[in-house]
């Protein structure tokens, strides 16, 4: 299963092939953001949901990234130390930042799903 | 508390052009338009961009007296700056501290044009007449004029479509200018550090001046995220963040703002708020100072961030930073304590805990690039 779960703070979920969760920031948080020009990636090990784990520095301002759900962090986004501007150009691509293993797999379904991300996009515009 | 936040004359255009709007002292500002922060910042320093800064505040100051009478609130040299130019100075206070910064130009020998900073503009108002305002009159163009400014190593070729004249015009040269049959005030200055243009327009004049420039293919519209990365790689001030009531000029490092004639050992010497604090300074040295700071690692260093030494005593605070498009790295300016004001000290910032070390840099940290014919 490939589909994406998203949060409240515009991170995406993705299980991967090998059950591991890949974590990036959506379009809608890129482009809030503005041009990304360096990204703290964290260290590997286990944190708990809400934890800052990462930190986006943007042209504008830096923004802390928290962790979605429980879980170990087991691999950071390489890529991103010389290439920040990833975040922008491919924010569900090759902008991801780390890779996850679920303390609880179960909890991706209290997550947003794609349908429900945009309607949360439309009501927070509107608001 | 929530006061309607103020439009320029080109709110419609900007918002045509998809920028992001922002408050910004009190107006509604384009932050970035679709091209974003970086794009627009090397498109100015590659070719051209036009800025709104219509925020600004543009005063005139009529009568043969102006020029003696606003001698006696800056500490530059008004009485003899020449019709047709420019000069940068700032407002000081009793105990030397800078009430704004400005730019003051000589229209004719009984005209002075003077701009000043959005947030400041109503105080500086006030100063003016309170001090001055019986030996000139003040006349404040708030509501009437725009200001924009074209900026980039193509804005004169550009500009000199509509009026050739301004291709002979040099850095801080000021003039009445003809643009699209009216009279406009353009300075070759600005606030990137490349070559360029300011441009005081009518406000019924001002949308189709920018839709004109915008039709240049050298021209982007660029925002206010850019015009402060811009003018941090030149290492100029931003009021309100590198200097405020709470420095002076020399702490500030901007004694060669000070005109000559206005220094202690000067012809016209002092006559100015604050200019025995200013001098004593100046002859004593300062216990802080504005510096250049180039952070050593990739993380930007922001506004407010403290300044320690290696062994994490405070030295210091971060007034502007961020990252340097041109440079392609980060870049600060901050105030550190008497021992560490030598370029390339060693100091170190405190980020999310963890300290950053920066090199004490001399500024600018791109080269300006105006024309001096």
């Amino acid at each position: 299963m490939s589909e994406l779960r998203f949060t409240v703070d515009h991170e995406w979920l993705r299980v991967e092939s090998d059950g591991q969760v890949t974590v990036g920031v959506t379009h809608f948080a890129q482009d809030a953001l503005g041009d990304v020009v360096f990204v703290q990636l964290p260290e590997l090990g286990s944190y708990s949901q809400g934890d800052e784990v990462a930190v986006l520095e943007s042209v504008k301002a830096a923004s802390s990234i928290a962790m979605p759900v429980d879980g170990e962090i087991t691999a950071i986004n390489p890529e991103l130390e010389d290439n920040p501007e990833r975040v922008n150009e491919a924010p569900l691509g090759e902008g991801w930042f780390f890779r996850m293993q679920l303390a609880d797999s179960s909890v991706l379904d209290s997550l947003m799903d794609e349908a429900a991300y945009d309607r949360f996009l439309t009501a927070t515009a509107d608001a | 508390m929530n006061t309607p936040l103020q439009h320029t004359a080109l709110n419609a255009l900007h918002l045509e052009l998809g920028a992001k709007m922002v408050p910004f002292a009190g107006y509604s500002m384009p932050v970035q338009y679709p091209l974003g922060v970086l794009k627009e910042h090397q498109h100015t320093r590659t070719a051209a961009g036009l800025f709104d800064v219509s925020h600004m505040g543009q005063l005139m100051l009529h009568g043969s007296d102006a020029a003696a009478a606003l001698e006696t609130l800056v500490p530059v040299d008004i009485i003899d700056l020449p019709v047709g130019l420019q000069r940068y100075a700032m407002f000081t206070d009793e105990n030397g501290g800078i009430l704004d910064d400005l730019m003051v130009a000589r229209l004719s020998d009984d005209c002075l044009f003077v701009v000043v900073n959005a947030a400041c503009k109503d105080q500086d108002l006030a100063h003016l007449e309170q001090h001055i305002g019986s030996r000139c009159q003040i006349e404040n163009l708030y509501a009437s004029r725009a200001l924009l400014a074209l900026q980039g190593p193509q804005a004169a070729a550009v500009l000199a479509r509509l009026a050739p004249a301004v291709a002979e015009m040099t850095f801080m040269q000021f003039a009445a200018i003809e643009l699209l049959g009216t009279t406009c005030y353009v300075s070759r200055s600005g606030y990137t550090g490349e070559d360029g243009f300011e441009i005081s327009v009518p406000n019924e004049h001002a949308e189709a001046l920018a839709r004109r420039l915008l039709a240049e293919s050298e021209v982007e519209a660029i925002g206010l995220g850019a015009r402060d990365s811009l003018r941090l790689e030149a290492g100029l001030c931003l009021y309100g963040h590198d200097m405020s009531v709470d420095t002076t000029p020399i702490e500030a490092s901007l004694l060669w703002a000070i005109s000559k004639p206005r220094r202690a050992d000067g012809a016209r010497a002092g006559g100015f708020p604050g200019a025995e604090r200013i001098f004593a300074q100046q002859k004593d040295g300062v216990e802080r100072k504005r510096v250049g700071l180039l952070p050593q690692e990739r993380t930007p260093v922001r506004e407010g961030t403290p300044i320690v030494d290696a062994d994490g005593n405070p030295i210091g605070q971060v007034c502007s930073g961020g990252f340097g498009p041109t440079l392609s790295a980060p870049l600060a300016m901050g105030y550190v304590t008497r021992d560490f004001i030598p370029v390339g000290s060693q100091v170190f910032a405190l980020v999310r805990g963890k300290q950053i070390p920066m090199l004490v840099s001399k500024t600018p940290f791109v080269e300006q690039r105006y024309y001096r014919g």
